[in-house]
């Protein structure tokens, strides 16, 4: 599978990672330079350094032949615009985009958009670690 | 009418005013405490400080009863997640987001965005019209119908010299209304031969541009 990842942040680089050792053609966007720091030297995707919105940078990442489409840059606005753009524009099979905001999340979801809200799932473990292994 | 402003920038703030001279109502959405206070300040307390994309932030504001929103901080996926919620979430009749990048104009189109302003564009057609070098200006371009308006400098070197405008191949999709030559203005005909100096007016498809482009200027 030909995946484009968004961010190379810890949610980021760790997909990049994970996904490339089982043989996935990896291509992770950031802006930040230093942050393919998170990635391990003999990392054998491709990185591509600009913004993740822009639709000259996503072509120059291989969004025209992805698979998948990854949002996980550390701001929801800009992961929702860059998966509709995916989605939308260059019409990626799969896309999904992190959010933190629960709320914005599941208005995004509502409208057609695969959305994972990082926030909702940690208060959702922690309600169930909480109740299930809390008690004594 | 009720006007929401996300973003109170400088663009912000110079938009409430004016539209505060207007009969309309309006409120400033901005995140930062100090903005806020200026624009209070001045304007009167038309300001609400939040995020503009927080749908809590969004319903304080009365975005439902909105009738135009209008996005334009310094970021483009902030104004396009602004106006998709004010759209697709309250049910906003009419959404205008500034764009910075003026590419993201047709993805915000195809993004459900009823208008864009793109501030680069407005400038860079500024500088084109004001440059000499420039022999093809964008005057105007209908963004649905899909025509644009073009002003062209003809000058010594081009390749239309010395024939009739019906023998050089110009595409059906493109019509030249009016040629101003020396401060007077000719309507063409077929028979019509450029000069140079003479500055042609365009009405074309976006996709002969080019076209035009290498038969009037080379």
């Amino acid at each position: 599978m030909r995946v484009v990842i968004l961010g190379c942040g810890r949610v980021g680089s760790g997909l990049a990672e994970k996904l490339a050792a089982e043989g996935h053609q990896v291509t992770v966007i950031e802006q930040d330079r230093e942050a393919f720091r998170r990635l391990s030297p003999d990392f054998p995707g491709v990185q591509v350094v600009g913004l993740g919105i822009d639709e000259d940078v996503l072509r120059r990442a291989g969004i025209e032949q992805a698979d998948a489409f990854v949002a996980a840059a550390p701001d929801d606005n800009m992961n929702i615009m860059a998966a509709q753009v995916a989605k939308e524009i260059f019409g990626v099979p799969r896309v999904i985009a992190r959010v933190f905001d629960p709320q914005r999340q599941e208005i995004y979801q509502s409208l057609g958009l695969e959305t994972i809200s990082s926030t909702a799932l940690a208060v959702e473990f922690m309600y169930k670690a909480l109740l299930t292994r809390g008690r004594g | 009418m009720y006007i929401i402003i996300i973003g109170g920038g400088k663009v912000g703030y110079y938009l409430a005013k004016s539209l505060l001279y207007t009969d309309n109502e309006v409120l400033v959405i901005e995140k930062d405490a100090k903005k806020c206070a200026t624009i209070a300040e001045e304007l009167g307390s038309i300001v609400l400080q939040g995020d503009g994309c927080d749908p809590r932030v969004l319903r304080e504001a009365g975005m439902a009863r909105a009738d135009v929103v209008v996005a334009v901080t310094g970021g483009d996926e902030v104004n396009l997640v602004a106006c998709q919620i004010a759209k697709r979430y309250f049910n906003v009749p009419r959404t205008v987001a500034r764009i910075n990048n003026p590419k993201n104009e047709g993805i915000f189109k195809r993004l459900g965005i009823d208008a864009t302003v793109s501030s680069t564009d407005a400038i860079l057609a500024q500088i084109e019209q004001q440059l000499p070098g420039y022999a093809l200006v964008h005057l105007l371009s209908l963004r649905g119908a899909g025509v644009e308006f073009l002003e062209i400098k003809i000058t010594e070197g081009s390749p239309a010299l010395g024939k009739p405008l019906k023998d050089l191949g110009i595409p059906q999709d493109v019509l030249l209304p009016l040629v101003l030559r020396a401060g007077k203005s000719i309507i063409p005909y077929g028979g019509t031969v450029l000069e140079p100096g003479d500055e042609v007016i365009a009405v074309t498809s976006p996709q002969s541009v080019g076209t035009l482009r290498s038969l009037l200027i080379g």
